[in-house]
């Protein structure tokens, strides 16, 4: 087990993948990792189908799904 | 069972018809289902969005996150069940990748009276092409490029002056 990241759009052209498999480690942990092109102020960040309403003090654990959406361009 | 012995929230998805679909669908065959499913409306507006033929443009790809835009799409319609009184609601969206002149989305209002059903359609529409969980890309010269926010869809949004999620 471990957590899904899900990268949404130009995320996934900038990731190399739409999804990728992480072990389970805070939320700064991976974003740190990822760098500014995925937790820029534009990106929004969902959390097992959530939007998160901030970053801090959030520990992913096995099975999470956490989604980098950048802005919509609508239907 | 009469209806009105429904919970509330069985009643709105009763009244909502709310699709996400992957495969090319007919509107005209939609809009004639819908409207005999709704014989007691007096009236029913319908907006159809399709790709659009622009010789630089080969093809367009909606690719969506069915976490949030499916649930979404669903309290979408039911602000517009609680702000208009509607007889139906039908909101069907395409994802994936689509030809010029393919329909992409269709929403249709079913009401007692034609301004109702023309602002519930609108509303939902402007709802759909600014704040829905969709990314658009297109096709152009063999390059698939992504389609940026564009600020007057944001601006449609504001005429509603609903918070924002």
């Amino acid at each position: 087990m471990s957590v899904r990241l899900v990268f949404l759009a130009r995320l996934a052209d900038l990731a190399g993948a739409g999804e990728r498999e992480v072990a389970a480690t805070s939320l700064e942990t991976i974003l740190g990792e990822l760098g500014s092109d995925f937790t820029g102020p534009r990106i929004k960040l969902a959390l097992n189908g959530t939007i998160l309403t901030q970053r801090s003090d959030i520990e992913l654990r096995d099975g999470d799904e956490l989604a980098f959406l950048p802005p919509v361009s609508g239907g | 069972m009469n209806w009105r012995s429904f919970p509330p929230s069985v009643v709105v998805e009763m009244r909502a018809d709310v699709r996400l679909i992957a495969a090319p669908f007919v509107p005209a065959a939609e809009m004639a289902a819908f409207a005999a499913a709704h014989p007691q409306a007096g009236g029913i507006a319908s907006f159809i969005g399709q790709v659009r033929t622009d010789e630089d443009v080969e093809a367009l790809e909606l690719q969506h996150y069915a976490p949030l835009t499916e649930p979404g799409m669903a309290t979408l319609a039911e602000a517009a069940l609680a702000r208009w009184p509607l007889d139906g609601l039908l909101m069907i969206h395409r994802t994936g990748v689509m030809q010029p002149g393919e329909p992409i989305v269709l929403v249709a209002a079913a009401a007692r009276h034609r301004r109702d059903a023309f602002a519930a359609a609108e509303f939902a529409m402007d709802h759909l092409k600014s704040e829905s969980w969709f990314w658009k890309r297109e096709l152009s010269g063999g390059q698939w490029r992504w389609i940026e926010p564009r600020a007057e869809d944001r601006a449609d949004l504001a005429r509603w002056d609903l918070p924002k999620p």
